[in-house]
């Protein structure tokens, strides 16, 4: 960092420090003055520190001595101040000059181990950028988080945002202490502005859209996403940011929509199944299940229909066919169950089909506690025998076993399932008549 | 008294001992009567040092929790903050401090910021108009607490996130300072090693503390023969595997915070006859867990198929021991029998406490779907089908599971595979988005910060190589008497602590290759001793290894790490430090993205 004067003069007339400021506690003092403490503090203050140089008046925190002072002065470094100067200690009347002289006795390094000691010192006659630099350079090697926080907060506060900024990028610890610093307090346009400078697009993009989070009202989160479409996410983020702001939208309109039904009490789905609670900011599979609930029926034209959210997010089948029937079963509404695994042919002959494999299905109608006769029948239709068996006596599904068994023509399961069912019932009767057959040929 | 620290090889009362020496210090700094004002989560580290009574001693007559608006009542002199230097809780206390009633008593503010003050938080003090109504304004250093015999945590839960994903050094700032606090109390440790980024930089850190302190020559006898920094991210497949200890157990289904867990209360109901009728304890059955506990200390370690056979010894031994009540015929023997009973009566109150959580974890455990997990993450660890997306997870979504449970086994997959192919991470990350909502986006950019959730880079998968040449997965496990560390994952060796193993025999030259892949880079560092505390080592004396997980340690990998102190010819015993106490479900959920 070898800077001539002149440059130095240029980073210092460039940067946004209006004057040197010391103890400012015109807030603190006005409370202090307040109470009896606050004054006798004060005294102490005044008396103790007349002769002592400027530094050690503002700092605090360690004992002085053996006295304790009761109510002792405690001030925060006017390296953490934003308020202007108030005269109200001897000190402040010292000539500049004199000031300096004081001043020069700690160097960046000194200045920094006190920090870190707990001692709050003043950062302000720092004023070359190359002292700043320095200062920010011991920090980081101690690695003292907090010292390095308050150097940095002194640097944001001194230096304009490009040089900030600039001399940041070559510092990379410092950089990311000052990134965590910045989202700590939340200021997040300084943020944005920085990674912009950075050319951290994505970051810049995600720390952008995070906003959201905290916005409550729909209708302004709704527009907010709305200015994070074209953001420079990767490409697979900027589709479901895109998205993200479609599904809003939509649940905007259908809540609006639903909660004008339910409140007329004219629609039966409502009136039977009162909704618990508002779809809005709710996930799209969520938002599909509600559909699938509240409007199934609907033409694919209306937003709230299934069919439309399932074309406009490009829901994959699988997903959409069991979102539908975990909201159909909860329904009970069998028939539905039904036409979403019948597909027609083009002869006009029907055939049972589902993506996701007859035992999820039978799983999900179970979890919603569809009858035996409406379990059965997709039991029924498993591939594979071993998981149909497995599904079949965990359901209770009688028939299905019994059926199973004698068709694999194992006698001793089924003979083992007899002991299963209760005595005297149809099953068992059932059981007793193949077991007595003669027509099936057993294999044990 | 705290015994329990006092068990192992390095007397970890000493430094609970000057820790609450500390803090009495500060307390009657503040003379008169008093009232703390606790942020909560500074409550549960601090009953580890300190009972109330320590607190009453020094005049301590109420305490709050942090809470917005007004101070309750409480007429004392002094009110004392204890709290985090976070600066949500500097908001809090200025509302508590500018809402105080004027016309009452005055009494006087004091704040103490564990572990450390801080000038970002002093500021928000000042910018809220308060900063000058706090008298003492002061830090506690509270680095590591200590937890048991050999365990000691700074309990702080942000530090991997800090460390990895906003690359803030400030706790690995407070963990070198710990070390130093453990260095003037038990000595200068004179060998160093580490490995990883933020290992570098703590051995880095001592070293230039030490520099700064010289002119007080340390002449403690030095307990600890070396420490051994590693990162949290060298091995970052542990933690997300399913613990099977029984502590690590405990641990995955119901959260040990600081040493506490907190239990349904059914199983503990007292079995009495006659009261069918009352009703069952409604309130959580909250129970501390170390090694003060005889029968804890025995089963904590163990895996949790070994744990139903000693507990049904011990039922046995107990049944026995009140039996011979019977046999006790002279004065003698009578009196002999009762002045065992207090001891015998606590051994069966241990037991019962054990076995009902035994049974609780044993429901989860035996359920379909913590086998289907624990296949697929098995399947994960010894390398098989790491290359596509899998039906397990994808039914996991499917059914909404807890976003942390899929986001862990996606994770591990994940680590286990040198990450993803970039279609299948696609495919996950779209099913995840659309399940759980799109904000999730924010996460996801998170776990692939940190490196657990990522695509795969220059097509080569690394792990196979380092899973071979640590013998990472041991096909033949003996749970019941175990022969390896890969007992405490019924199978899977943790890899940190494979590599803790063979640090200290034949050392890390063997495995440099692995060592390569591995991130960040290893090193050794000595410090020098004066000649007269040199330590000769008495044939067949083991060595003592401080070994400090930045970035966070589970329950199985200390337990592995004590398996390996306990072997005969081990030849090394481990004190085990760590940032936080963690498994693989609060990992994540610390990474999780969550509204400002």
């Amino acid at each position: 960092m070898n800077r001539t004067k002149g440059d130095e003069e240029e980073y210092w007339n460039s940067s946004k420090f209006k004057a040197f400021t010391f103890d400012d506690e015109d807030d603190e003092l006005s409370q202090l003055k307040e109470s009896k403490r606050a004054v006798n503090s004060l005294r102490d203050f005044v008396d103790d520190d007349d002769d002592e140089d400027l530094e050690r008046v503002s700092w605090s925190g360690e004992p002085v001595g053996s006295r304790t002072r009761p109510g002792s002065f405690q001030s925060l470094s006017d390296a953490l101040s934003d308020t202007p100067a108030k005269s109200y200690a001897p000190e402040l009347g010292r000539p500049k000059g004199e000031y300096r002289d004081y001043s020069n006795e700690w160097s960046p390094s000194d200045t920094v181990r006190r920090l870190r000691k707990g001692k709050v010192c003043s950062l302000e006659r720092f004023r070359s950028l190359q002292d700043k630099l320095q200062l920010l350079e011991e920090a980081v090697s101690m690695h003292d988080g907090n010292v390095i926080t308050a150097v940095l907060i002194f640097l944001k506060r001194t230096l304009s945002k490009e040089i900030l900024f600039r001399e940041l990028e070559v510092r990379q610890i410092a950089l990311r202490h000052f990134i965590h610093f910045l989202k700590e307090i939340g200021d997040q346009k300084l943020l944005l502005d920085l990674f912009k400078f950075l050319d951290r697009t994505e970051e810049l993009a995600l720390s952008h859209y995070r906003e959201h989070l905290n916005i409550q009202d729909p209708e302004k989160r709704k527009e907010f996403l709305k200015t994070c479409i074209g953001l420079p996410f990767s490409a697979e983020d900027s589709a479901h940011i895109q998205d993200h702001y479609t599904l809003l939208e939509r649940q905007i309109i259908i809540e609006a929509n639903d909660r004008h039904l339910e409140s007329a009490g004219q629609t039966e789905i409502f009136r039977k199944h009162p909704r618990k609670a508002s779809i809005l900011n709710m996930p799209l599979v969520t938002t599909l299940f509600y559909s699938c609930f509240y409007h199934y029926m609907e033409a694919e034209g209306t937003f709230s229909s299934p069919i439309n959210l399932k074309k406009t997010f490009k829901i994959p089948d699988k997903q959409y066919v069991l979102t539908a029937l975990a909201a159909r079963a909860k329904l009970r509404a069998w028939h539905d169950v039904d036409a979403l695994f019948t597909t027609k042919n083009w002869l006009g002959y029907t055939k049972k089909r589902a993506p996701i494999g007859f035992h999820r299905v039978v799983e999900i109608l179970h979890k919603n506690s569809a009858p035996v006769q409406i379990l059965q029948e997709y039991v029924n239709l498993v591939e594979d025998v071993d998981t149909k068996l497995n599904l079949a006596t965990k359901f209770k599904c009688h028939d299905v076993v019994i059926d199973t068994c004698r068709d694999l023509k194992d006698r001793q399961q089924l003979l083992a399932y007899r002991s299963k069912v209760d005595k005297g019932s149809a099953e068992e009767e059932k059981i007793d008549t193949i077991l007595s057959s003669s027509q099936i040929r057993w294999k044990n | 008294m705290a015994a329990h620290l006092s068990y192992g090889r390095v007397n970890l009362n000493v430094l609970r001992e000057a820790v609450r020496r500390e803090l009495r210090e500060f307390l009657d700094k503040c003379a008169g009567s008093k009232a703390i004002v606790w942020d909560e989560y500074l409550t549960g580290p601090f009953g580890l040092i300190a009972q109330y009574s320590l607190l009453k001693e020094h005049e301590v007559e109420k305490m709050f929790t942090l809470k917005g608006s007004r101070l309750p009542a409480a007429d004392v002199k002094n009110i004392i903050f204890f709290v985090r230097p976070r600066l949500e809780l500097m908001d809090i206390i200025a509302e508590n401090v500018l809402s105080e009633d004027r016309r009452g008593p005055v009494r006087d503010f004091h704040i103490l910021f564990v572990p450390r003050r801080s000038l970002l938080c002093e500021q928000r003090l000042k910018d809220l108009g308060v900063l000058g109504s706090f008298i003492h304004r002061e830090e506690y250093s509270l680095d590591l607490i200590p937890f048991d015999g050999d365990l000691l945590s700074m309990e702080s839960e942000g530090a991997f996130k800090e460390c990895y994903l906003e690359g803030d050094q400030t706790s690995l700032y407070h963990a070198a300072k710990g070390l130093m606090t453990l260095q003037a109390l038990y000595g200068t440790i004179p060998q160093i090693f580490g490995k990883g980024e933020c290992a570098r930089q703590v051995a880095n850190m001592m070293i230039r503390m030490k520099r700064e302190f010289t002119g007080s020559q340390n002449s403690i006898f030095p307990v600890f023969d070396n420490l051994l920094l590693l990162d949290r991210n060298v091995d970052l497949l542990t933690p997300l595997a399913t613990q099977l200890t029984y502590e690590g157990l405990i641990d995955e289904i119901y959260g040990i915070q600081n040493s506490y867990v907190k239990l349904p209360p059914e199983k503990f109901a007292p079995k009495k006859q006659g009261d069918g009728g009352k009703d069952l304890p409604t309130e959580a059955k909250k129970l501390q867990l170390n090694s003060a506990e005889e029968l804890y200390a025995e089963i904590r370690d163990k895996n949790f198929n070994a744990v139903g056979s000693v507990l049904s010894k011990k039922a046995k031994i107990i049944s026995a021991a009140f039996e011979e009540r019977h046999n006790a015929k002279t004065v003698g023997e009578i009196k002999q029998f009762v002045s065992q009973l207090p001891h015998m009566q606590a051994a069966r109150g241990s037991l019962a406490n054990h076995t009902s959580i035994a049974e609780l974890i044993k429901d989860v455990t035996t359920s379909e779907d913590f086998f289907d997990k624990l296949t697929v993450e098995q399947e994960f660890m010894s390398g098989i089908d790491t290359d596509k997306v899998n039906n397990y997870i994808e039914d996991c979504i499917a059914q909404k599971h807890p976003l942390t449970k899929v986001l862990r086994l996606l994770c591990l997959q994940s680590v286990c595979n040198s990450g993803l192919k970039q279609k299948v991470l696609d495919y996950y990350k779209r099913e995840i988005l659309q399940t759980y909502g799109y904000e999730h986006i924010l996460t996801l950019y998170n776990l692939e910060k940190a490196g657990l959730l990522k695509p795969q880079t220059g097509g080569r998968n690394n792990y196979p190589t380092i899973r071979k040449t640590l013998r990472l997965w041991m096909d033949d496990v003996n749970e019941q008497n175990p022969t390896d560390i890969s007992y405490v994952y019924s199978g899977y060796a943790p890899l940190s602590v494979r590599l803790a193993q063979l640090l200290s025999r034949p050392g890390w030259r063997s495995i440099e290759e692995v060592l390569r892949i591995l991130p960040g880079p290893h090193f050794e560092e000595r410090q020098p001793l004066p000649t007269g505390l040199q330590k000769k080592r008495q044939p067949g004396e083991n060595r003592v290894t401080l070994i400090f997980f930045l970035g966070g340690v589970t329950f199985a990998e200390i337990a592995a790490l004590r398996f390996l102190s306990q072997l005969e010819d081990g030849g090394t015993e481990y004190v085990i430090a760590t940032t936080k106490l963690m498994n693989g479900t609060s990992w994540i959920e610390a990474l999780m993205e969550k509204p400002f």
